[in-house]
């Protein structure tokens, strides 16, 4: 159904559920988007204080998943949603996990910074590091933007552009492991900068997967385990 | 979206669901059905596929038609005087309302049950035997042996068997709705019509009949009518939303209630105003 709509429900409170579950989403969005800002500069930075932080503020996003989880609970329990509004909790219970996810992966990059704090050899390991976080960022930014005007063709977008995070990954590893054969005792910072890459990595994918139920949530297809290019043969 | 398209057109969009190779077997079939109370029209032009040994609920706002179409499958609207019938319904391929068909035999293979049990005022064991009396089956082996079976079949037996020859009113009510089930199944129908069964019962009575209807599409091709939609998205396998005296939507109970390809059920299922 693409008109999607929240409100008119005959029951006015139970629009008002819907629309806090949906509010709520996008105000854990917008945590977890802090998050990764945070996390990243602290990375840039090696700065052990913000990465502190933004390690100690991990909790809160978990607290949200839990709150928003119980309510989507209780929703299921009391109102039997069906149809779009079925699909609506469905994809916020799905969302909230991979955006508590997400969350633990700014935490992972924190520690990574934490760890470089004070390294001063492994500043130029980070400039390709910023763009492929930035990057992501946007993504997350984007899926979280789709989920809230309901934009299949935005969350199409995003969930194309995961494959340009992929190949800018790829040439992040070799030209990492270029460095550490130039300069081996420049290794240790550099598998600290590597796990940091690959948790941002990650948090592309994660952001694909919300596109993904952005898409069920609007069109109620699913499409994960498909690709772009597997659906353009098609 | 050029890739969303994509995947819109990947899924096909059969009435009859591809995994459900059983109900390609139609046990009744709708064609061009209008049905006039008088000058009012009370259904407008319904064609509907309902496949054998499957549950098919109706669903739909008061007045919507609903119980109109389901008494049309057993000509219980013939007893209305006013009623004039446009289309055909075939059973197994005939018309029903075709002139040389006999309207009791036609109810005999069509069962129906009402909203308000409606048990005669005479033992158990009498009612379940009546449809067999009726046919002049006298046996008192025969009968003994049919009541037993029925009663079983509706998941009565056990609390009823040793009281089979007290009067049936004083049953509860979900006893004597499954005791009416029991009557509608003695005499071997192949289809039976269900008008809001559980709607008068407690949620556990309600609970006993739908795990009776899930048991009987076994053997019996059941059409069942409710406003209770959860109930519809339990027991049904296929569902057809109805407004205003017209077929809005009929697909598999599942498609319905996660994905309808119309507003209006959508808007009818999930409680907005339409």
């Amino acid at each position: 159904m693409e008109n999607l709509n929240i409100g008119q429900h005959i029951s006015r409170r139970y629009n008002e559920e819907l629309e806090d579950i949906r509010n709520r989403v996008l105000a854990m969005g917008g945590l977890v988007e802090q998050q990764i800002q945070g996390a990243m500069e602290s990375l840039e930075k090696r700065d052990a204080a913000i990465a502190t932080a933004i390690i100690e503020n991990d909790y809160q996003v978990n607290a949200m998943e839990v709150s928003i989880d119980e309510e989507c609970n209780n929703v299921l329990a009391r109102r039997q949603p069906a149809a779009s509004d079925l699909r609506l909790i469905v994809a916020v219970i799905k969302t909230i996990t991979d955006l508590e996810r997400i969350g633990d992966e700014a935490e992972r990059i924190a520690r990574m910074a934490s760890r470089l704090a004070g390294q001063e050899h492994a500043a130029r390991l980070f400039t390709q590091i910023h763009n492929l976080g930035q990057h992501v960022r946007g993504m997350v930014h984007g899926a979280l933007d789709a989920f809230a005007h309901l934009d299949t063709d935005k969350a199409v977008e995003i969930w194309s552009e995961d494959r340009r995070v992929d190949s800018e990954y790829d040439s992040l590893m070799r030209e990492l492991m270029t460095y550490m054969m130039e300069d081996p005792r420049s290794i240790p910072s550099i598998l600290q900068a590597m796990f940091a890459a690959r948790a941002i990595e990650r948090i592309g994918d994660r952001a694909t997967n919300i596109c993904e139920y952005v898409i069920y949530l609007v069109k109620g297809k699913d499409v994960r385990h498909t690709r772009v290019d597997q659906q353009s043969e098609e | 979206m050029e890739n969303i398209r994509r995947i819109d057109a990947g899924i096909p969009e059969d009435r009859v669901r591809a995994d459900d190779a059983g109900a390609q077997d139609i046990c009744l079939e709708v064609s061009d059905l209008n049905l006039y109370y008088g000058e009012a029209q009370a259904l407008d032009n319904i064609n509907l596929r309902i496949p054998r040994r499957r549950v098919s609920a109706f669903i739909g706002p008061s007045g919507c038609g609903k119980s109109t179409l389901l008494r049309c499958f057993n000509r219980m609207n013939d007893l209305v005087d006013s009623v004039r019938i446009e289309g055909s319904i075939r059973l197994d391929g005939e018309n029903i309302y075709a002139p040389a068909v006999q309207v009791a035999r036609l109810r005999q293979r069509v069962g129906m049950v009402f909203q308000k049990p409606n048990p005669f005022p005479k033992s158990i064991y009498e009612n379940v035997a009546y449809g067999l009396r009726l046919q002049g089956i006298k046996s008192r082996r025969t009968l003994d042996e049919v009541v037993e079976k029925a009663l079983r079949g509706a998941a009565l037996w056990d609390e009823v068997k040793s009281r089979l020859h007290q009067n049936a009113l004083g049953m509860s009510g979900g006893q004597q709705q499954r005791l009416v089930i029991a009557r509608a199944i003695a005499v071997e129908p192949e289809v039976l019509l269900l008008d809001e069964p559980a709607s008068a019962l407690d949620p556990i009575s309600t609970l006993k009949i739908e795990e009776l209807i899930d048991e009987l599409k076994e053997k019996y091709t059941i059409v069942i009518v409710t406003h209770n939609m959860q109930q519809a998205a339990r027991v049904s396998d296929y569902t057809a939303f109805m407004y205003m005296g017209r077929m809005i939507e009929h697909d598999s109970t599942n498609k319905i209630f996660t994905n309808p390809s119309e507003k209006m059920t959508e808007d009818y299922i999930t409680g907005r105003y339409g």
